[in-house]
C-alpha cells in the first residue's frame, strides 16, 4: 500500500524516506500515486492528441488542395492518405479520448472524490499505465515500419486487415492490432481499480447516493468497457493469427467469415462510445452544478438513466452493419433499439438543461466548456437519429454525414469535455489559477472553427460524398466548385482551430509558472477533492484528518444557510475549526 | 396515411443530389421526416437552454433556487418530453420500416431489365450485363469494367459479389448502397428513373486504390441502350475485349502497387 505523507506542513515528507526506492525521474516512472499516474495518462494523451491533430491537418490539406506538398509532410499518396485517416481515428479514440477522460480523470478524481488516500491496487494501477505506455510506442512505431502504417480504417474490417497481399502493410497492420490489444489490456487493469475503489474505499458516511455523478459515470463506463472488450480482444488475437500464422478466421477464401469480425468489433465499438461519453457527461454535470449553484435536477434519475443507457448500449451494435450484408430482418430489430437509446440520452440532456433552471450562472471558462458540450452534443445526438433509422442509413452509411455526426459526438466528448475538466480542476492539479482571459479566447477560437469545420461536412455527406477517399475531384459528380469550396472552408477552419491550441498551451505554461496561487476551494464547490490542499499531497489528506461525509455532493443554495454551498464533509452544526491555517 | 407520406416524397434535395431511382424519393422522404422531428426538438432544446443561460445569469442579491427534481410537479418537465421523444421515435421507426422493407426486403419479381452481376475487386468494378437475350451466363453477356449500362425506367436485379476484400456498391443518385462480401452473392434491386451519367463510388475502404475505385453508370433511353447492346454484343472474343475499358487511373495505380490478387486462391 501507499505510505501516507506523515506531515502536511512538509509537503515533500515522502521524499525523506524515498531513498530505498528509485530516484529522480525514475521515481515518477515507478510512482504508484494515483495523481502521478493520472498526469502520466494525461500528458501521454495530450501528446497523442497533437499527433492525431497533425494527421487531420495533413489529410484535410490534401482534400482541400489535392496533390499539394503539405508543409511539414510532403505530397500525400493514396496509401499514406488511408494510413493517416486510419490512425487519426485509432489514436483519437484509443489514445486520446480514453486515456484522458477515463484514465487520467478517473485516476485523479475517484480517490479524491470518494475520500480515499489512493486506489485500492496502486501497483496494478502503475502496471496499467506502463502497459499503456508500451502500447503507445507500438502504435507510433507502426507508422514508420516498412510499407507504412496500417491503412484499413480504424474498424479494421477483414479480409483487408487480415491479408497482407490485400492491405500491402504487412508489418504496419500487425503492429496496429498488437498496439490496440495492449491498450485494451491497460484499460482492463485500470478498470479493476476504478470499480473496486468506489466499492471499498469511500469515506466514512458516504453512501451510494452521496457519490458525485462523475465518479458514478466513470465507474459505469469502466464496467461497460470491461464487459464489452473481451470479445474484441479475442477477435484481435484471431486477427493477429490470420495475419501472421495463416489461420482463416475472417478470410472467406479459407472458410472464415469477415462479418464475424464486424460483430465482435461493434459489440465492443458501440458501448465504447458510451465508455468515453459517460465520463465527459459526468465532468459536465459537476461543472454545471458548481457554476449555476444548483443541486443536480434528479440525481437518482441521472444514475438510473446512465445504467439504462449502459445496458441498452449492448443491443445496438448492428446499426453499424445495416448494409454490411446481415439479414435485412435484423436491421429492423436494431433500428428499434437504436432509436430507443435516444430516450435516455435525451433525458440526460433535459436533466442538464433543467439543472440550469433557477440557477445563478457564472460563465467561467470551465462553465463555458461545459455548456458548449451540451449545445454541441445535442447536434451529434439528433443527427444520430438519421443514421439509426435503417431506411435513411442506406443512403447515409459511410458518407461524410456519418463522419460529421460522430465528430459532433466525439469532439464534444474528447476535446470539449477534456478542456472543461482540465480548466475546472487545473487549480487543484497544479495549485495555480488559470488565466480567464486567455481561457476564453481559447474557448471561442476552438468552438467557432469546430462548427465551421463540420457543418459543411454534413452538407457534403448529404451530397453523396463517401469517406476515406483521397481525392474527390476524381469523382465527376463530386467535382463541383461548391463542394470544393466547402472542403477548403473546412480545412481553413481546422487550421484556425489547431493554431488556437497554442493559446491553451501558453496559458498552461504561463498560469503554471506565474498564475495566482489556488486556494483549497476556488470555485466554492462541495465535493471532497476541494477539501484538501491544491495540489493534494501524497496520500491526499493528512492521515489523521481523512474526510468524513455527511451529505450528498450537490447541496448548493440550500435555503436558510448563509453560504450557497455546503461541502460534503461539513457536519450539520457548521464547519469544523480548521487547524492547519490554510484558508 | 398514404397522403402523409406522399407529402414527404418530393425532390427537396435535388439541387444537392439528384433523385434518379424509383425509391430515392422514399429515402428522401424519410430523411425529411426525421429532419422535421429532430429539428423541432433541437430548436426547442437549444432555445430553452440558451434562454435559461441568459435568464439565470448570476446577479448580486439573487440566490439560486433549491430544486432537487424529486417532486412530481418538477419531474413532469422531464417525463413529458421523455414520452414525447418515445412517441416520435415510434413514428420514425414505422416509416423507416416501410422504406427499409421496400428497398432491401421486397425484391420485385420478374424484373423487366434482367439481372446484372456486379463484381468488386481491388480496385475496379466489373459489370456483367445480360445482353440481348436477357439471361445471365449466356454467350451474349456483355462484360464491362467501371461502366454500368442500364435502360431508364426498367427494374433490375443485381447480384453483388467481391473477389478479394469487402467493397460497397454505392450509387448516390439512386440512394443505393450494399456491401459486397467475398464468397457471398447478395441480391438487390433498383429502377433508374432519370437518364444521364452518374458516379458509382466504393463505400467501403478496400486498400491502396480505394479512392480511385470509381465507376460510372450510364442510364440510357430505350433506343440508345438497344444500340449499345447491339454494338457490344460479343460476336467474337475480340469484341468482348473492346468493351473492356478500365479507367486509366485505376490501371496505373494497380500497376504501381503491384499486381492485385485475384480470385479466392490461397491467402
Amino acid at each position: 500500500m501507499v505510505e501516507p505523507a506523515v506531515d502536511l506542513a512538509h509537503g515533500h515528507a515522502h521524499d525523506d524516506h524515498a531513498d530505498h526506492g528509485p530516484q529522480g525521474w525514475l521515481k515518477y516512472l515507478w510512482s504508484t500515486d494515483h495523481k502521478v499516474i493520472a498526469m502520466q495518462y494525461m500528458f501521454t494523451g495530450m501528446f497523442m492528441a497533437l499527433v492525431g491533430g497533425f494527421m487531420a491537418y495533413v489529410f484535410r490539406m490534401q482534400l482541400a488542395f489535392p496533390g499539394i506538398d503539405v508543409p511539414g509532410f510532403g505530397a500525400v499518396s493514396p496509401g499514406e492518405y488511408n494510413a493517416l485517416v486510419t490512425n487519426h481515428g485509432t489514436i483519437m479514440i484509443f489514445w486520446v479520448a480514453m486515456p484522458v477522460l477515463l484514465a487520467a480523470f478517473g485516476n485523479y478524481l475517484i480517490p479524491l472524490m470518494v475520500g480515499a488516500d489512493d486506489m485500492v491496487f496502486p501497483k496494478i494501477n502503475r502496471l496499467s499505465f506502463q502497459v499503456f505506455f508500451v502500447s503507445t510506442i507500438v502504435i507510433l512505431a507502426s507508422l514508420f515500419v516498412e510499407g507504412g502504417g496500417f491503412a484499413g480504417a480504424w474498424t479494421a474490417y477483414p479480409p483487408l486487415s487480415a491479408v497482407a497481399e490485400y492491405n500491402l502493410t504487412r508489418l504496419g497492420s500487425t503492429l496496429w492490432v498488437i498496439g490496440v490489444g495492449l491498450e485494451f489490456v491497460a484499460f482492463l487493469l485500470g478498470g479493476i481499480n476504478f470499480i473496486t475503489t468506489l466499492m471499498n474505499s469511500r469515506a466514512p458516511g458516504m453512501r451510494a447516493f452521496d457519490v458525485p455523478l462523475v465518479v458514478w459515470m466513470i465507474v459505469v463506463a469502466s464496467i461497460l468497457f470491461m464487459l464489452s472488450v473481451g470479445p474484441l480482444l479475442a477477435g484481435a488475437i484471431m486477427l493477429i493469427f490470420d495475419q501472421t500464422i495463416g489461420t482463416g478466421f475472417f478470410n472467406p477464401a479459407a472458410g472464415g467469415d469477415p462479418i464475424l469480425w464486424q460483430h465482435l468489433f461493434w459489440f465492443f465499438g458501440h458501448p465504447e462510445v458510451y465508455v468515453v461519453l459517460l465520463p465527459a457527461m459526468g465532468v459536465v454535470i459537476e461543472i454545471i452544478a458548481t457554476f449555476s449553484r444548483k443541486k443536480v435536477f434528479g440525481y437518482r434519475i441521472v444514475i438510473f438513466t446512465v445504467v439504462a443507457t449502459g445496458v441498452l448500449s449492448f443491443f445496438v451494435w448492428a446499426h453499424h452493419q445495416f448494409i454490411a450484408g446481415i439479414d435485412p430482418r435484423m436491421a429492423n430489430i436494431f433500428t428499434i433499439t437504436t432509436l430507443l437509446i435516444s430516450v435516455p440520452i435525451a433525458e440526460l440532456c433535459f436533466v442538464y438543461i433543467a439543472t440550469l433552471y433557477g440557477g445563478s450562472i457564472r460563465l467561467t471558462t470551465p462553465m463555458l466548456w461545459a455548456l458548449a458540450f451540451v449545445a454541441e452534443f445535442l447536434i451529434g445526438g439528433v443527427t444520430g437519429i438519421f443514421l439509426g433509422a435503417a431506411g435513411a442509413d442506406i443512403y447515409f452509411h459511410d458518407t461524410y454525414f456519418v463522419l460529421a455526426h460522430f465528430h459532433y459526438t466525439f469532439f464534444p466528448i474528447a476535446i470539449i469535455g477534456t478542456f472543461a475538466a482540465f480548466t475546472y480542476w487545473f487549480p487543484k492539479m497544479f495549485g495555480k489559477m488559470m488565466d480567464e482571459r486567455l481561457g476564453k479566447w481559447h474557448f471561442w477560437l476552438t468552438i467557432i472553427p469546430f462548427n465551421v469545420i463540420f457543418i459543411p461536412l454534413f452538407v457534403l455527406g448529404m451530397g453523396g460524398q463517401h469517406r476515406r477517399i483521397y481525392n474527390y475531384n476524381l469523382h465527376e459528380d463530386l467535382n463541383s466548385e461548391m463542394f470544393q469550396d466547402m472542403r477548403i472552408l473546412a480545412t481553413g477552419a481546422l487550421l484556425v482551430m489547431l493554431a488556437a491550441q497554442f493559446i491553451f498551451f501558453y496559458n498552461c505554461w504561463k498560469s503554471g509558472r506565474s498564475g495566482p496561487k489556488a486556494p483549497k476551494n476556488p470555485w466554492k464547490a462541495n465535493t471532497l477533492e476541494w477539501t484538501t490542499e491544491s495540489p493534494p499531497p501524497h496520500g491526499n489528506w493528512h492521515p489523521l484528518r481523512m474526510p468524513v461525509v455527511y451529505r450528498g455532493p450537490y447541496e448548493y443554495s440550500v435555503p436558510d444557510r448563509e453560504d450557497d454551498y455546503w461541502p460534503q464533509n461539513e457536519p450539520d452544526g457548521g464547519p469544523l475549526k480548521v487547524i492547519d491555517g490554510d484558508s | 396515411m398514404n397522403g402523409f407520406f406522399e407529402f414527404f416524397r418530393v425532390d427537396y434535395f435535388d439541387p444537392l443530389i439528384k433523385v434518379a431511382s424509383s425509391y430515392a424519393a422514399d429515402i428522401d422522404g424519410l430523411i425529411w421526416l426525421v429532419l422535421v422531428v429532430v429539428g423541432f426538438w433541437f430548436l426547442v432544446a437549444e432555445g430553452v437552454f440558451l434562454w435559461f443561460i441568459m435568464k439565470f445569469r448570476a446577479r448580486d442579491g439573487r440566490r439560486a433556487d433549491y430544486i432537487d427534481g424529486t417532486n412530481k410537479r418538477h419531474k413532469r418537465w422531464i417525463t413529458v418530453p421523455h414520452l414525447l421523444v418515445l412517441g416520435f421515435d415510434v413514428l420514425i421507426i414505422v416509416v423507416s420500416f416501410n422504406v427499409w422493407y421496400r428497398i432491401k426486403m421486397d425484391l420485385p419479381e420478374n424484373p423487366d431489365g434482367g439481372v446484372i452481376r456486379v463484381i468488386g475487386q481491388q480496385w475496379a468494378w466489373t459489370f456483367q450485363h445480360p445482353g440481348a437475350d436477357g439471361e445471365l451466363d449466356t454467350p451474349d453477356d456483355i462484360f464491362t469494367v467501371d461502366e454500368l449500362h442500364v435502360e431508364n425506367n426498367r427494374t433490375y436485379h443485381f447480384e453483388l459479389q467481391a473477389t478479394d476484400v469487402l467493397h460497397s456498391f454505392s450509387v448516390p443518385v439512386w440512394r443505393i448502397k450494399q456491401d459486397a462480401i467475398p464468397g457471398r452473392t447478395i441480391t438487390g434491386w433498383f429502377q433508374p428513373t432519370r437518364t444521364g451519367e452518374f458516379d458509382v463510388q466504393c463505400a467501403e475502404i478496400c486498400g491502396f486504390g480505394h479512392g480511385v475505385m470509381i465507376a460510372r453508370v450510364m442510364v440510357e433511353d430505350e433506343e440508345t441502350h438497344a444500340a449499345w447492346v447491339e454494338a457490344n454484343t460479343p460476336a467474337t472474343a475480340a469484341a468482348m475485349v473492346g468493351a473492356v475499358t478500365p479507367a486509366p487511373v485505376a490501371a496505373s495505380l494497380a500497376a504501381e502497387a503491384g499486381p492485385a490478387p485475384n480470385g479466392h486462391g490461397g491467402h
